[in-house]
Formats: C-alpha cells, structure tokens, sequence
C-alpha cells in the first residue's frame, strides 16, 4: 500500500524537545562518549596527515613516537590492514603511498590516553616525496562533468539562448562567486570504533548510520550485517556527516588492527579543514536578457566550481535557475576543475545556496537595470509552469511569501534610490530575495511497528536526528498516524540494528521516513486493528509517494536590512525576515529553530566565511574558528520567520515538506543587496567584509 | 602534547629562579592562548611555572594611578569603577577583546605576553621565522590580510593581537618586572619589539623575567579616553586594525591627544607622528586623514593588507569623534 494522508493532532504542535533534557543537562552521549558501552578501556586515535599536496609517502619514520611509554602503534601503509575495495580514494585510507592532497591521513598514532596519541603524531616524521600539484581554480582546466550532484543533469538548453539574448533590449552580464565554505559542526568527526569476531561496531557522528555501513562493508570486505552503526546523538553535521569521510575509515581500521579493543578517534577543529568535506569555491556566469518592463527572455547561468582528483563531487550551482523563474530561453552549465585539493561534500543546501546567491543578486542588478521594484520584478518573471519540465507547480506560493514579507518588514516605506540614508555613522539600506528547495523525497525507507502491553507502540526506523529535531517529529507524526498520543510510543532511531532509512540531508528526511512511517502504521491498523494483541507487528518499505507530474518545491522570501559603517565599511544587519511556504509545519518549535539556523548561516556566509586555500601549499590555513568566522551572537540580532498556512499532501502524507536547508537559501543574497541598497555599491563576491567599503 | 611538568610556586622569587634557572620552562597564567600552543605543538616547554596563584590580583588605588596586579582577569580589570571612570579607554578595549568566557580566564600579565595569531605561526606545517627561526615567512606571500604594515621586516608581517596593550600604549602604562636582580620598569610602549632579524623575539624582557604589575598614571587626558575595533563581526574577533584614542580640546583647537593603533605592527604601535601632527589643530575629518596617512608615511602594504590604510583613517575618525566635545566637521 502507498501512504494516505491522515488528520494531525500533534503535528502541528509545539511539543518540546523529548531529548531537549538529556542534551542541555550534558547526559546525551556523543560519538566518543560511549565508554560506559565498552568492557575494556579504549586506545585513543590521532591521524597523521600528509605535508604536501601531491606525491608519495617514501617512509613513515615512527621510531621516535614509539619511544613515547603511551604509544602502542602507529599504522601507516605499509601495515594497516587491507582493504577489498580501494576505488574510492577518499575513503581508501592507509592502502597506497600515493598523496592526493595537503592534509591526507598518512599515518594513525594508537595510545593508551588521547593526549600521548597527540604526542606521537607529533613525533611521527612522515618523509614525502612532493609532486607539482595543481591547487587553484583560478587558471586551472576545467572540464564538463557527466552530472552534478544530486544527479542532475550537468547541462541544459532550452528554446534558443544565443538568439533571445542577441534581440534583448536590457542585457546584464556579470560574475558572481562564493568562496571554500566549511561546515563546522559543533561536535567535530568522531568515532568509537570495536573490531571483535570479524564484526565491526562503529558509534559514529553521522546523518546516515546505514549509509556508513553500506559504504564501509563492502571496503572492509565484509557483510553489511556485520557492520553495526549507532548514532544516538550528533552534535550537528550540515552536510558533512552525511557521507562517511577518511577518518570514519581510519578509525574503522584502527580496530581491526586492535582487533577486540576498541578505539576512539576525534578529529580536531583543524583536520576538519581537510578531511570532512567543504562547499568549493562557485564562480557563476550569468548572462540574463529582459525586455524594459523586466520580463527576462534569456537566461544563462554557467557555474564553475573546484572538485578533487582524488574524487569528483559537483556542486549543482546552476540547477535552481532551471526552476526559478520564467524564461522561454535558458541555459545552464557546470564545469569543475579536478585538483589536488580536499575533497568537497555537502553543505547546507548544496547547489541552491551558491545558485540562489548568484541569481538573487542578479535579480536586484537587473532591478536596478531596470529601474522596477525587487519585488515587483520577480512577480513579473512567475512562471506559469515549472520551466524545467512544463508541468504544474503544485503549492508555488512565492509572491505570497513575497507580499507577507514586504508588509511585515515595511517594503513600502524603502527610498528606491540607493545610498539614501546616513543614520549616524551608518548607511542603511534593505534587500530582498527569494528562496526555494525542492521538496526531497528518498524512497526506499522501512519502519517497523510493534505493539506492545497497556495500548503502547514501538516505532523502529534507522534514522538519525543531527539535532534538528527529528527524533520529536518522528514521534508526532508516529502518533498521529496511529492515532494516539505522543507519550504512548517509543521511538528507536540511529542504530544499523533498525530498518533500512536514508540520509538527514537534502531536506529529505522527516518526508521520506516520516512516510515510512506513516505507511506502516496505516498498514498496521489494516493488519491489527484498532486493538492490537501484545507482540504483533507490522514493517513496511515505501516505494515512492504518490507518484505525481507536479513540480514540488518549497519557496520563500528573505528580507533584510544592512548597516554599512561610513568610516570603517563594517557590515551590521540588525533585522532579517524570511517568510516560507514548506508546507505543513509539523512542531513549530523545531522549525522555526532549523529555519533561523538557515537564516543565521546565510548571515555567516553573507559577512564572514571564506577559508584561505594558501596556493602554495595547498590547505585551508585559516583552519580553526578564529580564523575562519562563522556569526558569533552579537551579529545575530532581531531575526524573525513566518510561513504561510500551508498543507501539501502531493508532497507527503503529513502534508509536509523538508524544512532543513531553505532557511539559507537566498539570505546571503538579500544581505548584500541590502548592503548594496545602503551604499551604492555592488558587491558580488561573498564575504561582504568590511575592506570590500572601507575606502 | 608533549609531556612536562607542572609547578605551583609560592612565591614570586621561587617562580622567576625556577624559569630564570631553565630555557625549557615557561610561566602559565590563565592559559587562554598557552594551553593552545601546547596542544598545537606550538610551543614546547618542558615545564610550567604556574603564576596564577601569586597574590597579584588586587587593582590598588595610589598616590600617581593605578597598581594592576598580573592576575587580574581581563573581565574584572574592565569592569573595575576605578578603570572605567579613570581610563574608560582600557575598560573599552579589554571589553572588546575576546569573549565573556575568555575575559574570565586571561590575566592582565597573559594579555600583554599573549602572541601572534599569525596562522602561519599556528600552524607547524608551514615555514614561520617566528615559531621556528630562519625557516622563512609564509605570511609575506600568503594569507596576508591581517599582516602588519608598520615596522615590519623580511623576516615577519605579523601583528601583535592584544586590544588591551593598545588602550595601555596610549594611556602611558608601565609594567614592573621582578627579575633574578630585583625589580625594574618598563613603558609598556618599550615592552613590545619589532621583527627585524629576530621575530622570534617579541619583548624586552629576560628569560624569567616576571610581570607582576601594571600601574596607570592618573592623567586628565586618559578620562576622555576611547577604544574603537573594526573587525569582521561585531564580537570574539581580533581586530583588522584598532585606534585607542584620548583627547583634549581647548579653544576649537586640540590641546593635547595620545593615539596608539592595533592590527599594524609585531607591537601596539604608539601614532607619535600623528599625534604631533593633530596638536594644535580644529579636530576636522580631513585633518585626521592627513595626521593618519602622515603616521603612515612608511608603511608598507600588500594587495591583501592595503586596505589597512583606509581603515585606519576610518576607526582613528571614529575613535577621536567619539571624543570630541562637538560634532566632527567632514
């Protein structure tokens, strides 16, 4: 059976945290805190990792480090276990000489306490032999990939571009570029890790525990069913955990090495700058054609971002605009550079926050081309159908995020004319932008209900909640689908031991398992009924929801208002807005929680991060997080969302869609258009630092 | 981290003969940027002289100021009623440093000592004149935003990070050092170096020797005193570049004002020049850009730092109008 929709009782409902207690009180344990799980004391991990960007280990010279009275081994390639498979050179640690990048686990000290693991790395002297490495994507060859993350289509072409652009009377051409982001996640990459009888036991920080061990098990040369990944709590991931990264491997051959005791590996602040995955470097391309009255006739966005020669991964920068706005003519592009560099990964809304920063920003150039109203304009450019695909929008409610927003925020008391208020010191000005993400669906998830004594259930699903909430959605979702309250369940999640369930990412999973586990309880009721004896129990899979020709997406609307220091260009945004349309909220507590996040995280892109890839030698050097500037409290001041009352059951049968990644899309964007409206001048380069004014 | 040995001395005399008698020992006050080096591997001492507990934590009123002790936490010294009517410029400064929880643990003499954030110098991968003498420097070429531009050398770009010397560079604060022979004093403005040849060299203290106090002269100027921060977020970021300011105006004109920069040199760097420059003057927009870019006359910058020098006539302006009895002409 396919799920149905069903009445919400508690969804729709702002029911705390049910692990809210355990975190805040510092008894939930993380990754590395499961000693009281182990029956012998663990060794600690530390990685060693690689001095030159490419080349070859000729010798790890470990003789000083096993001196060291704590150090019990060091594990390099010329004696760490082996793996079956070695395709993936990202996680084939340990298995050959080769140096693929700065920063590359070349060795792994083993110890009695952490802090002597640590020493021995220091005294382990790894010799390389240093290639030419080719570490910058300004100038490097770049070349067009078979797809962009997500499976996307690499390129697209639709009506005649060359031909509209040549006849538009109003043409903007302009480049516009994000910088290496990283994620940093409270709680760093860590690990506990037990080799015993030929099984591996992993308690990992991860957004996907059965994505570990399908991706591990097969390396390792062992069944799925002897790998075993728990994940009950994780302190944030944003993407980075949500495919397993070296260290995850490392760790998991360390143990096979110690084979019996356990191990623990936390990966420091600085490591994360090399082995947990990154947004590249975007650099966008957009050619957009209008007609005077702002209606655009084509519209091009070619997006060139960096990978890695050690594996490829394509940030599909130029997917949004294929959905975004009508445009008889439209063409997109990817292209990347394969260097020697770390590789990237996932982070907060991959392809849709750089995308949607650089076509958001274009829209406030081509206003001001124009001479028409943000706003105004992108109502002007709705599309009556999904571009992409021709087929209906279900639920596109954009203007009206749009509308919402501009009267909450005062849109109508803006000057239309930039650099057109001194406040004190400061130049104020207001932006806008519109967001959008698709509303992910992952099938191919189980759950399982059982009944247990006195009307209570047990609901298993593999999932894991990163900390935005999903193990108190679940619940509700859970209980309205069988129909009773929240407190009669008991929700199992995060172990390998559970139903298969997809990745927390994308915005995929509280749709995707939510609707596992609603088919399962509607399956349970046609099974039991409404008084099921003791013991009884019910386990479905989804295959898909309902199978649909509607374009499903989520969008909203971004405000904000920038201070820019007349004397000293600091940047300051003292109010920020967004207005969304996600569908049905399930707890409002714990989505307005993940969308001010999203907020938050634009600001932080918008005014502070930029990691400094040095060109000669290849790593991040701004690799701690007082070089690399995430907001701190002072830069987050009066932040409000909203949503419009929304239901979309074409989407799931909760009436739901994700609500994880939105909230950045387009928020970097309406800040610097906001700073841009203060200043008078344009600024298509993120951070938005104070140097970029100050002159 | 290497292992070493920790020592809790009882006295002051017992922890100067115990660093004095060992190159490989270091003094640990509230270890906000020590224990980071140790972890790092940036530092290696073979022992710590732990000074925290020494009874230097009291701020006594005297005859001619103020008496720091070297363990005053930078969070008590901020909000002490005596620095911040006295010297709000020093209260304004520590208070822009850091974080609250930092503030609570660094002490007065560990904020002055503090060093470099000079990713180069943090990181032991990477070639660092400073860390690892003659190695070369990695800033000069590289990552070269926070680089100084004033008194530098081939050997090293990096910036002093301390906000709170700045404020005590400008208010003529002296530090007293207990040494193997006693005691002496040093102008915190003589207590930092420049590079040159040898930036692995950052005071003019000896091996051993011991910061015990800070004492602030009582002076009209320093109660109209200022600190202005520019930085990339409004919080917990070391400054691009900082003006502490004091100022006196009489008669339309500047009567007197102490000036002193941070973010542009391996120490807080006192603006004689511009000071000089500004004395005498109606306190104009223009007349502050020209005593600045006169400060600035052999600085040296990059395309990455270059935008110091438009900062600074920004903060300088900002700082010395925060000051001024009546509004700034532009």
């Amino acid at each position: 059976m396919t799920a149905r929709p069903f009445e919400a009782r508690s969804m729709g409902t702002a029911l705390d945290r049910v692990d809210g207690r355990e975190k805040v009180t510092g008894r939930a344990t993380y990754a590395v805190e499961h000693d009281a799980d182990l029956d012998e004391a663990p060794l600690h991990a530390w990685l060693v990792t690689s001095t030159t960007a490419s080349g070859r280990v000729l010798r790890v010279d470990a003789a000083e480090a096993l001196a060291h009275p704590h150090v019990v081994t060091v594990l390099d390639h010329t004696n760490a276990p082996r793996l079956a498979d070695t395709e993936d050179r990202e996680l084939a640690v340990l298995q050959d000489d080769r140096i693929g990048f700065r920063g590359q686990i070349v060795a792994v000290v083993l110890a009695e306490t952490s802090e002597a693991a640590r020493e021995g790395a220091r005294l382990v002297r790894v010799h390389q032999e240093a290639a030419d490495a080719s570490v910058s994507l300004d100038g490097a060859e770049t070349y067009a990939p078979e797809e962009a993350n997500g499976g996307f289509e690499a390129a697209t072409d639709q009506g005649d571009f060359d031909a509209a652009w040549a006849a538009a009377p109003v043409q903007l051409e302009q480049t516009y570029s994000t910088p290496l982001e990283f994620n940093n996640p409270m709680e760093p990459h860590a690990a506990t890790a037990l080799w015993r009888d030929g099984s591996l036991t992993l308690w990992d920080s991860t957004q996907a525990v059965h994505g570990v061990a399908s991706t591990l098990a097969p390396m390792l040369g062992i069944s799925q069913d002897r790998v075993r990944v728990q994940a009950p709590y994780i302190g944030g991931g944003f993407g980075s955990k949500g495919l397993p990264h070296g260290p995850e491997m490392a760790v998991a051959l360390a143990a096979r090495w110690a084979d019996g005791r356990p191990v623990k590996l936390a990966v420091t602040r600085q490591q994360m700058f090399g082995l947990t995955g990154y947004r590249t470097r975007t650099v966008s391309h957009l050619r957009i054609g209008a007609e005077p009255d702002g209606r655009i006739t084509a519209l091009e966005h070619a997006a060139v971002g960096q990978s890695s020669a050690v594996k490829e991964f394509v940030e599909q920068t130029a997917v949004p605009a294929r959905m975004m706005y009508a445009a008889s003519s439209l063409r997109t592009s990817h292209r990347v550079a394969a260097l020697d560099v770390a590789v990237p990964s996932w982070m907060r809304a991959p392809g849709e926050m750089p995308g949607m920063f650089a076509l958001e920003v274009a829209m406030d150039d081509l206003a001001e081309a124009t001479g028409i109203d943000p706003i105004e304009l992108r109502e002007r450019n709705e599309p009556e159908v999904d571009p992409e695909t021709g087929n209906p929008y279900n639920n596109r409610r954009l203007v009206e995020c749009l509308h919402r927003g501009a009267d909450l925020f005062g849109w109508q008391d803006r000057p239309a004319e930039p650099r057109a208020t001194l406040d004190g010191d400061w130049w104020v000005g207001t932006g806008v932008a519109s967001a959008t993400y698709p509303a992910s669906f992952a099938p191919g998830n189980t759950a399982r209900i059982i009944a247990l004594d006195g009307g209570r259930y047990e609901v298993s699903i593999g999932a894991v909640d990163l900390g935005t909430g999903s193990r108190t959605v679940l619940l509700q979702i859970a209980a309205d689908a069988l129909g009773v309250d929240p407190e009669a369940i008991d929700l199992a999640l995060a172990d390998t031991d559970l139903p298969m369930a997809t990745v927390a990412g994308g915005s995929s999973g509280t749709s995707s398992w939510g609707t596992a586990i609603a088919q399962t309880a509607q399956q349970f009721r046609a099974d039991h009924g409404e008084h099921p004896d003791p013991g009884v129990e019910t386990t479905t899979t989804t295959d898909g929801y309902p199978s649909t020709d509607h374009a499903l997406h989520s969008f909203g609307a971004v405000f904000a208002e920038a201070r820019v220091h007349r004397l000293t260009g600091e940047v300051r945004v003292p109010r920020l807005l967004g207005v969304y349309s996600v569908g049905r909220v399930i707890n409002p507590m714990t989505a307005r929680s993940q969308l001010l996040g999203g907020l938050t995280m634009g600001l932080s892109a918008a005014l502070f991060e930029d990691a400094y890839q040095d060109p000669r030698f290849g790593h991040v050097v701004t690799q701690d997080l007082a070089s690399y500037h995430v907001a701190a409290h002072a830069d987050v001041r009066d932040l409000q969302v909203e949503w419009l009352d929304d239901v979309d059951e074409l989407a799931t049968p909760m009436g739901s869609r994700g609500i994880g990644e939105i909230g950045i899309v387009g928020t970097s964007a309406a800040i610097l258009n906001a700073a841009s409206h203060a200043t008078g001048v344009r600024v298509r380069d993120l951070p938005a630092t104070p140097d970029v004014f100050s002159s | 981290m290497r292992e070493l040995t920790y020592e809790v001395p009882a006295t002051a005399e017992e922890a100067v003969a115990k660093v004095t008698g060992d190159e490989q020992a270091r003094f640990l006050g509230g270890g906000t940027n020590l224990v980071d080096h140790l972890k790092l591997g940036v530092s290696t001492p073979k022992v710590l002289v732990d000074i925290s507990r020494l009874p230097f934590d009291a701020v006594e009123q005297t005859d001619d100021g103020l008496r720091i002790g070297t363990n005053v936490r930078n969070s008590d010294l901020a909000a002490h009623p005596l620095v911040r009517s006295g010297w709000p410029g020093l209260s304004r400064a520590l208070l822009a440093g850091a974080s609250g929880q930092l503030r609570n643990q660094a002490t007065t003499g560990g904020n002055l000592l503090q060093r470099t954030r000079c990713v180069y110098f943090q990181d032991i991968t990477t070639p660092c004149n400073k860390r690892e003498p003659g190695s070369g420097c990695s800033a000069i070429e590289g990552y070269g935003r926070h680089n100084a531009l004033l008194g530098t050398s081939e050997a090293c770009v990096a910036t002093h990070p301390s906000d709170m010397a700045v404020a005590l560079v400008a208010l003529n604060a002296t530090v007293v050092v207990l040494g193997p022979d006693g005691e002496r004093r040093i102008p915190v403005a003589d207590l930092h170096t420049l590079p040159g040849h040898h930036p692995e060299v950052e005071t003019t203290l000896a091996h051993g020797e011991l910061i015990t106090h800070v004492e602030l002269p009582v002076t009209t100027l320093a109660k109209r005193s200022t600190y202005y921060k520019a930085r990339d977020r409004a919080s917990y970021a070391f400054a691009l570049v900082s003006a502490a300011a004091a100022l006196s105006i009489e008669d339309g004109v500047v009567a007197d004002v102490a000036l002193a920069w941070g973010g542009v040199a391996h120490k807080p760097w006192r603006a004689s020049r511009a000071e000089e420059a500004l004395r005498g003057q109606p306190l104009e927009e223009s007349a502050i850009a020209s005593a600045v870019d006169e400060e600035l006359r052999d600085a040296v910058t990059g395309p990455d730092n270059d935008y110091k020098r438009a900062l600074l006539r920004g903060v300088t302006t900002a700082a010395l109008s925060r000051l001024a009895p009546t509004e700034v002409s532009r």
